[in-house]
């Protein structure tokens, strides 16, 4: 009776382990099921690099979205990454235990805030800013509402992420490897830049690709200052529309113009393997980083 | 090795000043960024926090700067977020038991359904939406509780999963082998070793997604629907707290947006005492463990 129980929990619990690989599978699939009806009318390269969108005449250029998400991504990126790194090496290599001690649970919940209340908070305070101060300091007009206001506002999303990875990243560096550098008479940063961040490169690269496919596939917080006008943008300070923005905002009227699901399937779609793409070389990379210090 | 570069220690040591100061000012930027976003909200909330807002449903014209409350996004999350954690939590556990009791740590399984995992954290949480979207129309479900607990339980699922998983992997062997050798089988040592062991482990991690889905707007979008009214069925659809504020904030209303701030600290306030109450707990639920 006993055994009958252990063999049925086995099962069990062996179909729900083959979940989370069935789960990836699924979305892909079930997204393209969905975004087969456009690509029968529109062939792929014209879907993803016109930037013709009218939905009503039945035109789906991806473009100005792709784009779109691109500067907002990238822009984050530029002022997440050495921000987060440098906020590591303190933390793992300068600052006193209990520093460190109480700075997790603040990471901890900034990445647990709500991505509303991310866009809250950019509408408050980093919109003004962009269009009252930024703007006229670089001697353009701007609304506020603009590509630089998204990368801002993501940047600060990006951060736990970043250094939460690049901290474990670090934390796998021998101490030995440390103290044979210190003991050649190098200097604390010394040490740091030719030990730590040179063992930690790939590891540090593999946390800002995780940072950059979490920035990619964001949408509230973004979508609330990032202006959504659907034009490719030029300037960091002209309004974007990314292409996560773009799901959530039409979700209401898809159905009731023709293909318009389908494109925002396909939209969801090009988001989900972009993302997953990037994903997978990073997390390849930390299990390779993981494994070499085993 | 290369060899170090600059010649003069004075200049070294103003290298390592330099950098050390930098290195602490952009630690102390992180963390003020998580003051200064929460200080702006309740600053801002402040002024619009009221009782009524708490306790009452909206009114006719509450999007126009009438009477009312978000007691109705209040509600819906919370029934959001238990029904979908309580799923997640149905699939979590058997998962990342079946990881660490059956399937050896560092198994072939193991690794790839970590893996899996790690992808399905980094997906973001519009895909879900749109994926729920799809599952929803497939099985001719309207947006619905019921649809928005699917969805979010799928988009909880490996976040706690992930944490389950990393507790157990703490569990020291030997309470393993010892509760095998008094004759216990795997499933029993499953239940009664390892998930007392991880108890805490788990509460946090429970926690986590709990927060994670309450706080989730882009993947209920599609699923949940809205309304004003408080849902009383699986079938009705519901409104949640995220979206309140994201329509809120969408009017031209200055009252209107006056309460979105005020929701968004209501939203905040919810994440901070989940994150304590888990940081509390678990010191507590430390009653059965082997140390």
């Amino acid at each position: 009776m006993r055994l009958l129980k252990d063999t049925l929990a086995r099962r069990g619990m062996g179909i729900v382990t083959a979940l989370p690989g069935l789960l990836v599978l699924l979305i892909v699939v079930g997204l393209f099921l969905k975004s087969k009806a456009i690509l029968g009318v529109q062939p792929l390269s014209q879907l993803l690099f016109s930037s013709a969108w009218h939905p009503l005449k039945g035109e789906f250029g991806l473009l100005p979205f792709i784009t779109g998400t691109i500067w907002v991504t990238v822009t984050a990126l530029v002022l997440a990454v050495p921000v987060s790194i440098l906020a590591a090496v303190y933390l793992s290599e300068y600052a006193p235990r209990w520093v460190r001690e109480s700075a997790k649970p603040v990471i901890d919940l900034l990445a647990g805030l709500p991505s509303v209340v991310y866009g809250v908070w950019g509408v408050i305070l980093v919109v003004p800013f962009v269009g009252n101060v930024l703007a006229p300091l670089a001697g353009v007009y701007s609304s506020g509402y603009s590509i630089l206001a998204g990368g801002i506002v993501l940047a600060i999303m990006t951060f736990p992420t970043i250094i939460h990875v690049t901290l474990e990243v670090f934390s796998t560096v021998p101490a030995a490897l440390r103290d044979a550098s210190l003991s050649l008479g190098a200097t604390k940063w010394e040490t740091t830049r030719h030990v730590v961040l040179r063992k930690g490169a790939q590891g540090i690269l593999a946390a800002s690709v995780l940072g950059f496919s979490r920035a990619f596939g964001e949408t509230m917080a973004v979508l609330m200052v990032v202006g959504n006008v659907p034009l490719v943008p030029r300037s960091l300070f002209d309004p974007g529309y990314p292409l996560p923005a773009l799901i959530a905002n039409n979700y209401g009227e898809m159905m009731s113009v023709p293909r318009y699901d389908a494109a925002l399937m396909m939209a969801a779609l090009v988001l989900m393997l972009i993302v997953l793409f990037f994903n997978v070389l990073a997390r390849r990379t930390l299990i390779r980083v993981e494994r070499r210090v085993r | 090795m290369k060899a170090l570069p600059g010649g003069r220690i004075a200049g070294r040591k103003r290298a390592d000043v330099f950098f050390r100061v930098l290195a602490a000012v952009s630690a102390a930027a992180v963390l003020l960024s998580l003051l200064l976003i929460l200080g702006t909200i309740l600053w801002k909330a402040i002024p619009a926090l009221s009782l009524s807002m708490l306790t009452q449903t909206p009114k006719g014209g509450f999007y126009l700067g009438k009477e009312g409350g978000i007691l109705n996004a209040i509600v819906g999350s919370l029934y959001l977020g238990l029904g979908a954690t309580a799923l997640a939590l149905l699939l979590s556990l058997p998962l990342a038991l079946y990881l660490n009791v059956y399937k050896g740590r560092a198994s072939k399984t193991a690794v790839w359904t970590r893996f899996f995992l790690d992808v399905l954290w980094g997906v973001p949480s519009i895909v879900y939406g749109a994926f729920g979207f799809v599952v929803m129309l497939a099985l001719g479900l309207r947006a619905s509780l019921l649809a928005g607990i699917l969805t979010v339980a799928l988009l909880e699922f490996p976040i706690m999963t992930r944490a389950i998983d990393e507790v157990m992997r703490l569990v020291p062997l030997e309470l393993k082998e010892a509760s095998a050798s008094l004759g216990a089988t795997r499933f029993e040592t499953a239940l009664k070793v390892m998930v007392r062991q991880s108890a805490p482990g788990i509460l946090t991690g429970v926690l986590l997604a709990f927060g994670r889905g309450i706080g989730d707007a882009a993947s209920v979008l599609f699923t949940a629907g809205f309304t004003d009214r408080v849902p009383t069925s699986l079938a009705d659809p519901a409104a949640t707290l995220p979206l309140a504020i994201f329509f809120q904030l969408g009017t031209p209303f200055p009252e209107v947006q006056q309460r979105a701030y005020a929701s968004a600290a209501v939203l905040t306030l919810i994440i901070l005492i989940i994150s304590l109450a888990g940081r509390a707990m678990s010191r507590k639920v430390t009653r059965h463990v082997v140390k």
